[in-house]
């Protein structure tokens, strides 16, 4: 490595050092007449001075700001792509996507899932842009942040007066006494200005800690970052869903069958029943429907503390009960259940009776209740009627003259029941569905709906997210970082002490503003007057 | 007198307050002849615009009782907390810098937003369940608050733009100036359109068929572009010109398309009306006016308010958005247009700080960026709100 020595002091500085480490001097060849560049106080940044090796080359290349800055662009714009149509996960959930993004909004919507963009911020491109940016924050800090510690922290008193010459804010003063510099060091130490003294120079310092923000604000990102890839390892991240009907117990998913819910009761609430929402009364009649005001599900945990013998039933004891409403997860064992959605009156039995075609009166012959989430295949009777069911759609529908059912949930139960009897030759059949009752032929019994009973299910989420005190831990670092940086600045005056005069030179990272308006109450009771702002041409 | 109309009273009065402090402020522009003297206009100026402030503070609280909830849940209470905000951020940033320029332009445009979002529906509408939280007011005041400080840095840089920008010739960038001219006419014009014929209760109802199915769409503006094949239903009213085109999404597209034409065309005609009696570029007309403001000041306060605004737009608007997300929605971040948008705004101010801090993006180009980021924050406000639906959806 080369070495620059200092033509003042002698000083073996690092190849692409600016500023001499020791006395302050500039290594520029002294440009009279230029500001001096203050960027990380002059000392070597890696990336500028080595470029040599394919290690040299790809680290120059992450920590260049001008990159960084690209990629936050490319970034930006991605983004924004994929907010021009919903995304995947808020397209139903019961179409294809190819066919509704064709149909709904046309050719572009088209070559939009074609490129993928429907499902933009999953895919590995945006992902691998998301891992640059970290990778370059990382290395630029490291690239930038070193050497600026090293030089702040083994800054020089004293300064070859070509730095002060050379720095935004400048003064010279010959005519003054030492009561004016006393009371000028005082109202520095009043503005809480950090004294330092070698030989009559002076430098005053304060709010250093601010220059550490960036750093600290990109070490709360790359955790952040990284407490987001943690998502990946399975037993850190739960993400399950699961229906329960009121009074049925479930086995809460991802729990290996440790865990059951039993639904007690689910509440739903709708706005416009109180006297207390009178006052929406206006809002109300504008909008269409009913707006819901409140819902949740009574639930109770249970846990199996039956052994493990493959085949066993699971023995349930109660380990906790309460309400899960929407802000309110109930947790158990790090895991949340949080209130998502409701199906509303889902059928949950149905009644039928058996009568006479003829009989105008339908005098029932037999009836019986079918328990639509767990049907029995065949109900049979004392009198020596049996009836069939053959065939259970729950959720029906008739697809290109076939019928089938789109779930399993019981939301438009139909049915083919058969029907056998003493009197019945072989069997009658009949389709029945909401709405609908057909024979088979020329049937001498038939089946009317009598009765059915409804109830809620609620649909509740299962999420265990063991990522979040990382993540949240960035975020507060991050946040700390930022403010650290944004809210102070780091200020510095030098006081040069020449022979027959005195020089004065101001620094800030940033607001400058601010340290001449705190300049000028430092020399207030001094005979000193304000520095001259060497930026500004022509100033008169 | 109930508390509803009161902080409708209250909110008016801080409109009628605003007013008058822009003339104050105008005033101290014109007789300054004293650099840096607290003049007694100024303090009238200044006190003006705090006294409107509590005026609307006042608003927020009586409504607030009134509904029971922060009155911050839909278009027209956030766009008007919004405002208020505003106002705050230019007190916030007046007494650091003690720019009475900075409030001739702010309050103008916090008087307009607040105008925008009286055009929209004014009741007090019941919460859905996922809103009823605290973090309902803690997210969406610190997201307001960040956006506000963050649009004073547009406010700064379009007063720098326009003292410093050459007009002795029509480049791209008088173009460019005279377009945010002719958004805040357009603006002007939608506040104006929609007064006017909501004052003659004006109210044209459309009839169409969707999947066999019979549907309806109120028209509070004449209708020049009417759901396609709409039917005019209601009597003596304009029937629709054209039809819109039918690759616009949504039950009320036709509609939304209608106010945004008639608002781009009364800002036209109100821009034309302004260019015919000045005889030259707004921009420059009202750059002769700035000769003594300081561009170097200007150029800071514009970074400044993003120095200030960007750590609170990120906690709000990143970081309680998240945690709120997180209880509500079970999971911190999900990709919701208004998300994404809110990432795009943190991007952008990023991007500027970067800009600014390591490659000396001073003056003209900051506040160039500091105009782009404006328009970031109107485009989350408004066009994700009622173009790309989602969860955020208010109106």
């Amino acid at each position: 490595m080369n070495i620059m020595k200092c033509s003042t002091c002698g000083h073996q500085n690092k190849e692409g050092t600016t500023i001499c480490e020791k006395c302050g001097k500039p290594l520029d060849n002294d440009q009279q007449g230029t500001l001096l560049n203050m960027r990380y106080d002059g000392s070597a940044i890696r990336s500028k001075t080595k470029n040599r090796s394919i290690v040299d080359k790809i680290w120059n290349f992450f920590s260049s700001v001008k990159i960084g800055v690209t990629l936050i662009t490319i970034a930006l714009v991605a983004s924004a792509l994929g907010t021009i149509y919903p995304q995947e996960m808020y397209i139903p959930q019961n179409v294809d996507p190819a066919l509704h993004y064709r149909d709904q909004y046309g050719i572009l919507g088209q070559i939009y899932y074609q490129l993928g963009f429907h499902n933009l911020y999953n895919s590995w491109w945006y992902m691998v842009l998301i891992a640059l940016i970290g990778i370059s924050i990382f290395i630029v800090s490291i690239d930038r942040g070193v050497p600026l510690y090293k030089a702040l922290k083994n800054q020089a008193i004293k300064r070859h007066p070509n730095f002060l010459k050379r720095q935004k804010l400048f003064g010279e003063y010959t005519d003054y006494n030492t009561d004016d510099k006393t009371q000028f060091i005082n109202n520095l130490k009043k503005h809480r200005y950090k004294i330092s003294e070698e030989d009559g120079h002076i430098l005053a310092e304060k709010g250093r800690f601010s220059r550490w923000g960036p750093y600290v604000n990109h070490l709360g990102l790359i955790i952040f970052l990284v407490g987001t890839l943690f998502r990946f390892i399975p037993f850190m991240y739960v993400d399950d869903f699961v229906w329960v009907r009121e009074g049925e117990t479930a086995v809460i998913p991802s729990t290996n069958q440790q865990y059951y819910i039993k639904n007690e009761e689910f509440i739903f609430e709708t706005y416009g029943n109180d006297d207390e929402d009178a006052i929406f009364e206006e809002a109300l009649q504008n909008t269409s429907g009913p707006v819901p005001k409140h819902f949740e599900t009574n639930a109770v945990i249970y846990e199996d503390v039956s052994r493990d013998v493959i085949g066993s039933d699971p023995e349930l004891k109660e380990v906790k009960s309460g309400e899960i409403i929407v802000n309110e997860p109930l947790k158990i064992n790090g895991l949340a259940l949080y209130q998502d959605s409701y199906q509303l009156n889902e059928f949950q039995t149905m009644s039928f009776k058996l009568h006479e075609v003829d009989d105008e009166e339908e005098e029932a012959i037999v009836e019986f209740t079918v328990d639509l989430t767990d049907p029995e295949s065949e109900y049979v009777f004392d009198n020596g009627y049996r009836i069939e069911l053959n065939r259970y759609y729950p959720e029906y529908e008739l697809n290109n003259g076939e019928p089938r059912s789109v779930s399993n949930y019981p939301r438009n139960p139909g049915f083919v029941f058969f029907v056998y009897g003493p009197d019945i030759e072989e069997r009658e059949a009949s389709f029945l569905a909401i709405g609908q009752n057909i024979p088979s032929g020329d049937n001498q019994y038939k089946l009317s709906l009598t009765d059915f009973g409804v109830r809620d299910v609620s649909g509740l989420k299962i999420r265990k997210d063991l990522t979040l005190p990382i993540i949240g831990l960035g975020a507060f670092i991050f946040m700390v970082g930022v403010i650290q940086g944004m809210y102070w600045q780091h200020r510095r005056i030098w006081i040069h002490q020449a022979a027959d005069s005195m020089y004065i030179a101001c620094h800030t990272n940033k607001n400058w503003y601010g340290l001449t308006r705190e300049f000028e109450k430092m020399i207030d009771g001094t005979s000193f007057t304000m520095v001259r702002d060497q930026e500004k041409k022509n100033d008169s | 007198m109930d508390l509803i109309s009161l902080s409708g009273g209250l909110l008016y009065t801080a409109f009628v307050i605003y007013l008058i402090a822009v003339i104050f402020f105008a005033a101290t522009i014109r007789d300054k002849q004293h650099e840096k003297k607290f003049t007694l206009m100024n303090k009238l100026a200044i006190g003006t615009t705090i006294l409107g402030f509590i005026a609307q503070v006042g608003y927020f609280f009586t409504r607030w009782m009134a509904s029971g909830h922060a009155p911050v849940s839909n278009m027209f209470e956030f766009v008007t907390f919004f405002g208020m905000m505003l106002v705050l951020a230019f007190i916030i940033l007046y007494f650091i810098y003690r720019i009475e320029l900075l409030g001739l332009f702010a309050l103008p445009v916090a008087l307009l937003i607040i105008g925008y979002a009286s055009m929209y529906p004014r009741e007090i509408s019941p919460l859905v369940p996922s809103l009823k939280s605290h973090w309902l007011y803690i997210h969406v005041t610190t997201v307001a608050l960040g956006e506000a400080i963050l649009a004073v840095s547009f406010v700064a840089g379009m007063i720098y733009l326009i003292r410093q920008i050459n007009q002795s010739q029509t480049t791209a960038k008088t173009t460019w100036l005279e377009v945010i001219m002719y958004s805040i006419c357009a603006t002007l014009g939608f506040v104006i359109m929609t007064t006017i014929f909501s004052s003659m209760d004006y109210n044209a109802t459309f009839s169409y068929v969707v999947d066999e199915e019979e549907m309806t769409l109120d028209y509070q503006l004449p209708a020049l572009f009417g759901p396609e094949n709409g039917e005019l239903t209601t009597e003596d009213k304009m029937d629709a010109v054209f039809a819109a085109p039918g690759w616009l999404h949504g039950a009320e597209a036709p509609r939304k398309l209608n106010t945004l034409v008639w608002s781009l065309a009364a800002g036209l005609l109100l821009y034309l009306i302004a260019r015919a009696i000045l005889r030259q570029r707004i921009a420059a007309a009202i750059q002769p006016l700035l000769k003594k403001a300081n561009p170097e000041l200007l150029d800071e306060v514009c970074y400044r308010a993003v120095a200030i605004g960007f750590p609170v737009f990120t906690l709000g608007g990143l970081i309680f958005a998240a945690i709120w997300a997180q209880e509500a929605w079970n999971r911190y971040w999900g990709w919701d247009p208004k998300e994404v948008w809110a990432l795009i705004t943190w991007f952008f101010y990023a991007i500027f700080l970067h800009l600014r801090l390591s490659r000396g993006w001073h003056g003209e180009k900051s506040a160039w960026l500091a105009v782009i980021g404006f328009a970031i924050i109107m485009f989350n406000l408004i066009v994700v709100n009622l173009v790309l639906a989602g969860l955020h959806s208010y109106a």
